[in-house]
Parts: C-alpha cells; sequence; structure tokens
C-alpha cells in the first residue's frame, strides 16, 4: 500500500532523515519508535508532504507527489500532535472539514455518503453528545478526538497518526487504541502511527521502524524490532529493564 | 449556538437595515433632504421618470447617492477583506492592508499628488491609476519576496514581509511629504481617507470589482474555514493550499487597492467589523463572509455620516472616524470575547 524509497529529509544542512526506505501492507499497523530527535515527526510530516523531501513514496503505486491535494486527502488521512484551532470553531463544523475532499462539485454543500460518515465518526470517538460545543472550550483529549473523528470523517485507507495518545488520559488512550484497531480491521486499510509508549506500541501494532537519529534501526514484524538490545542500542538504556522495574511496582 | 440563531430572517433583517441606512445617509447631510424627496427621486430616476420640481435632484442623485453608494461599496469590500485575511492567515490582527499591497497603492496615490500626475479628462485618474498600479507592483513584489523566501508561501513569511513592506513604504511617503510643499495639504488629506470625490462611475467600478474579486473570496468560504483551522490541517483533509492562498490574496488586493484608490486610507473597518460579524454568526465563513458585506457598508455608511455632519459645516475625514470608533469597538470586542473564554 504505502512505499517510500531512499527517503531524506533536510532542515538546512541539517540531515534528520537519511535515506530511509519501508513499507506498509494492508492490515497492519507500523509503529514508528525512537527516541525524541530521532526523525519520527519530521518522517510524517515528509509522507504527508508537509516538509520537502527526496525519494520516493508511493500509495498504491502512484507517486504521492503527483497525486492532487483531495485525492490524496482520500486515500491518507492525517492525524496531527498539536491541533491549535484558531476560532471557536464547533466540533461538529471540524468533523465536517474532514469530508473537504470528497465533496462532488465547486458549490455542492455535501457529498453523498457525508452526511452518514460524519455521525458515524462522532458516535464512534464518542462526541455525539459534544457535537455543538466550541473546540476552545474542549479539554486536550476531547480535542485530540474530535480531530480523530475528522479523520474517521474523512474515511481513507491509510491513517497516519503522530503521537495519537498525547495530552489522552489513560481511559481515551485505551478507547482510542481499541478504536483504531477496530477501524483498522475493515479490508485495504492501515495504520502508520508514531509512538513513544513501547508498551502500546507492543500491545497494539504489528509491525515496527526503528528510528536513530534519522535513519532505520530496524524494522519488520514487531517482535523482532522492540528486542531489549535493538532497544537499548537505540535508547541507550535498558528499556526491557525500565519497563519490568515499572511493572513490578503493580505486583 | 450563535450559527444556529443566525437564520435567513437574519439576512432579510441586515437588507432592511442597509437600505434604511442608505436612505438615512442621503437625507441626512449639510442640507436636510426630506424621506419623500430622497424615495420619488431615487424611484422616478430607477425607472427614467421625470424628478419633481422642487426636489433637490441633483444633490440627491449627483452628490449624496455616488457617495453613499461608494461608501458601502468600500465598506463592504474592507470588511470582506478583513474576514478573508483573519481566516486565511489565522490571525485576528489580520486585514486587508496586512499584506502591505494598501500601502503600496497609497504610494501611488501620493506619488500622482506630489508630482501632479493626471489623466486629462478624469478628475482623479491619475491618483487612481496610480493606486491601482501601485497595488498591483506591490502585490507581485510582496509575492515573489514571500515565495524566495518560502515556496509554500508560508503564512509567517506573508506576515513578515507584508509589515517590513508598509514600514518601508511609509517611510518612502513620509519623504515624499517632506519635499511636497505646497501639496502636503492634499496628500495628508487623502491619506486621512475621504469619499467626497465620489462618481458613479467609482461606485460602478467597485461593484464590477467586489462582484468578480469578492464573488471569489465568498466562494472560497469552505477553504477559510479549513485555513482558520489550522493550515497543516487544511492540507491533510485535501485543500491545494497554495493555491487557494494565492487565488484570495490576489482577490484581496484587487479589492484592497480598488478602495484605496477612491478612498484613500480607511483603517480599522477590516478589523473590527469582522470581529463584530463572528460575535453574531459564529466563525464559519459560509456565514461570516456575507454578513461581512452588510456590516462593512453600514458600519462606513454612518462613519461617513458622523463625518460630515458631527462639526458641520468642517467635513471630518472618513479614516479618522473609522480609526477613532473602530479602535474603541476593537478594545471593547477583544476584551469581552477573552472574559467569555
Amino acid at each position: 500500500m504505502l512505499k517510500a524509497s531512499h527517503l531524506t529529509v533536510r532542515y538546512g544542512r541539517r540531515t534528520v532523515v537519511d535515506d530511509l526506505s519501508f513499507s506498509l501492507e494492508e492490515g497492519q499497523w507500523l509503529m514508528l519508535c525512537g527516541p525524541n530527535g530521532a526523525g519520527k515527526s519530521s518522517l510524517v510530516s515528509a509522507l504527508s508532504r508537509l516538509v520537502p523531501c527526496t525519494g520516493t513514496v508511493t500509495l498504491d503505486g502512484r507517486d504521492v507527489r503527483a497525486l492532487k491535494p483531495g485525492a490524496l486527502a482520500q486515500r491518507m488521512g492525517v492525524l496531527s500532535q498539536h491541533n491549535h484551532v484558531g476560532y471557536d470553531y464547533t466540533v461538529e463544523e471540524i468533523v465536517r472539514l474532514g469530508r473537504y475532499a470528497h465533496r462532488r462539485g465547486f458549490l455542492s454543500s455535501q457529498d453523498a455518503d457525508g452526511e452518514k460518515q460524519v455521525e458515524r465518526a462522532l458516535a464512534l470517538t464518542g462526541m455525539t453528545e459534544l457535537r455543538h460545543q466550541s473546540v476552545l472550550t474542549l479539554s486536550g483529549g476531547e480535542r485530540q478526538r474530535a480531530f480523530l473523528a475528522q479523520v474517521f470523517a474523512q474515511d481513507p485507507q491509510l491513517l497516519i497518526l503522530d503521537e495519537p495518545a498525547n495530552h489522552l488520559d489513560l481511559i481515551y488512550q485505551k478507547h482510542v487504541f481499541s478504536l483504531i484497531a477496530e477501524w483498522l480491521k475493515t479490508p485495504g486499510r492501515a495504520v502508520l502511527s508514531v509512538v513513544h509508549d513501547l508498551s502500546l506500541a507492543r500491545m497494539y501494532g504489528t509491525h515496527a521502524l526503528l528510528l536513530h537519529e534519522g535513519r532505520c534501526a530496524a524494522q519488520g514484524a514487531l517482535a523482532d524490532v522492540l528486542t531489549p538490545d535493538k532497544l537499548q542500542s537505540v535508547y541507550g538504556m535498558d528499556v526491557h529493564g525500565w519497563m519490568r522495574s515499572l511493572l513490578t511496582q503493580w505486583e | 449556538m450563535k450559527s444556529e440563531r443566525f437564520s435567513t430572517l437574519s439576512y432579510l433583517f441586515m437588507t432592511l437595515s442597509l437600505i434604511a441606512v442608505m436612505l438615512l445617509c442621503i437625507c441626512v447631510g449639510s442640507v436636510s433632504i426630506p424621506l419623500g424627496d430622497t424615495v420619488t427621486a431615487l424611484w422616478n430616476s430607477l425607472w427614467g421618470l421625470a424628478v419633481p420640481e422642487g426636489i433637490s435632484r441633483a444633490i440627491i442623485l449627483q452628490v449624496r447617492l455616488p457617495r453613499v453608494l461608494c461608501t458601502a461599496l468600500c465598506g463592504a469590500s474592507l470588511s470582506l477583506c478583513g474576514a478573508a485575511m483573519q481566516g486565511l492567515l489565522r490571525n485576528p490582527l489580520a486585514d486587508g492592508s496586512t499584506l502591505g499591497v494598501a500601502s503600496g497603492a497609497s504610494l501611488g496615490a501620493v506619488l500622482a499628488l506630489a508630482f501632479g500626475i493626471s489623466i486629462p479628462g478624469f478628475a482623479h485618474g491619475g491618483v487612481m491609476g496610480m493606486a491601482m498600479l501601485f497595488a498591483f507592483l506591490s502585490l507581485m513584489l510582496i509575492l515573489a519576496l514571500a515565495y524566495a523566501l518560502d515556496r509554500n508561501l508560508a503564512t509567517s513569511s506573508i506576515i513578515l514581509i507584508g509589515v517590513i513592506f508598509t514600514m518601508f513604504v511609509s517611510s518612502l511617503i513620509n519623504l515624499i511629504i517632506a519635499f511636497a510643499g505646497n501639496k502636503v495639504k492634499s496628500i495628508t488629506f487623502w491619506t486621512m481617507g475621504s469619499l467626497s470625490g465620489s462618481t458613479m462611475g467609482y461606485a460602478g467600478l467597485m461593484a464590477l470589482t467586489l462582484l468578480v474579486c469578492g464573488g471569489v473570496i465568498v466562494l472560497h468560504a469552505r477553504e477559510l474555514n479549513a485555513f482558520a483551522v489550522g493550515e497543516d490541517n487544511a492540507r491533510h483533509i485535501g485543500v491545494d493550499v497554495r493555491r487557494v492562498k494565492l487565488i484570495i490574496l490576489i482577490s484581496v488586493s484587487a479589492l484592497i487597492g480598488v478602495c484605496v484608490s477612491i478612498g484613500g486610507t480607511i483603517a480599522f473597518v477590516g478589523l473590527v467589523v469582522p470581529h463584530m460579524t463572528r460575535m453574531l454568526t459564529g466563525p464559519n465563513h459560509r456565514r461570516l463572509l456575507p454578513a461581512s458585506l452588510f456590516f462593512g457598508a453600514i458600519f462606513l455608511m454612518l462613519a461617513d455620516l458622523v463625518g460630515r455632519t458631527i462639526l458641520n459645516p468642517i467635513e471630518l475625514p472618513i479614516g479618522v472616524v473609522t480609526s477613532l470608533v473602530g479602535a474603541v469597538l476593537f478594545v471593547i470586542i477583544f476584551y469581552r470575547t477573552r472574559k467569555g473564554r
């Protein structure tokens, strides 16, 4: 479905993603892991065309740079890490914007499937009751769910999520990750997400890409990538031991 | 729910208010004209009928009507541009002049006034022509600079270049004024904004520009909503960010160029009116843009009326009235909005 070849992102003279190649197939949930500054968010920005990059990115065999913005948005939905809204739009208005790429004509207000998708997205994320509330009055977690509903309403095949658990308390972390796992069960879909919480990555991911200083330290099936020795070399600490010691606090 | 309260009935109310304010502005002035006379003169001339004796036909049709129409169209244009720029740049302090095009147009007009550039047989033609030419040249220069700095035309680059360009042009204008000799008074009066030289020709030009450029802006309401939520979000949902930004900036520049060339620098309308409107309509540009047109027209007509009548027979420049009223209103709106959060 998604294939990146020799992807490189530079900010001035600094290379933040260096000659990275990977692929993502239907039904897979690829977890992008690595310490701060490893290039995870820059990679997501490059995939979603927010920052310029060299190399190629194809979606179903088509170069994403050749796709029109609307055509790309119909296939790829992106949830950013930060969602600062300028004005007091309601939750429903934010979610409806997700249907922008699906509208038929320049003047038409809604697409055929739009209403259904918006209602479904609101219900799925538990935002139906807050639909008329201003996003400026929402908590960080509620705002994150409003934008997740927008991405669901967009109805893409590929979801790209930059730290989806950001701002979420434990209940909503569980809720949101379960929702995405449920969303992924429909054939023809795939998810790529940046995660800092390696436990969440292990619980929900099928594959992983471990980044270190912009380069690929390991990639493949989750169990083969998030191993104690590979994590140790990337994070510079005994991650496995640390996770276990955290767990013992509950025993 | 602000947005739900704002319905079709509101548009009807705004249309009636607009007509009422128009009639008021035609009737009131240094010479008062009865409402019946005004309505009769307008109605008869609309259908090509003779205006009865005893009605001040010349004052109504040749002086007040063109001025009121130009003022209404100028107010509507400035307000629409302000609403569009505040959405596009996601900045509540933006308005049509943020880009720097208004300053460019002012420079053209000041040059025309200082060097006596004119078009034979066309009053104010030199000032108007130079203002429009410089508005266009400024837009080209600003976009070229923004593009050279950042190929994505990032919002921060546009605001930064607009601010710097405005400051640079202001110094040039001051330099010209310093050497303008006996033309200082006319230049200073022009820079304060005035619609006293309005003609039906100007009103026609403004109406045409507003129809085309304003139409383009209103048709991009959905895209402006996406920008107002966030530029990255707009990109994610499929908005062709660079194309839409160019279209809006060019439309706003054309409208501002025409307004400045006819009415001079009229501050605060584009900043304050969209904020007032947003309090009633909510931030959705599909309601905000049309409503801003109405409120902008009404606001500027009333400001012009105050300027014409408050110190009669002395006429205050319209820009002075809008700045005085606008600054106070802006502080009130800002205070109320912050308090409401």
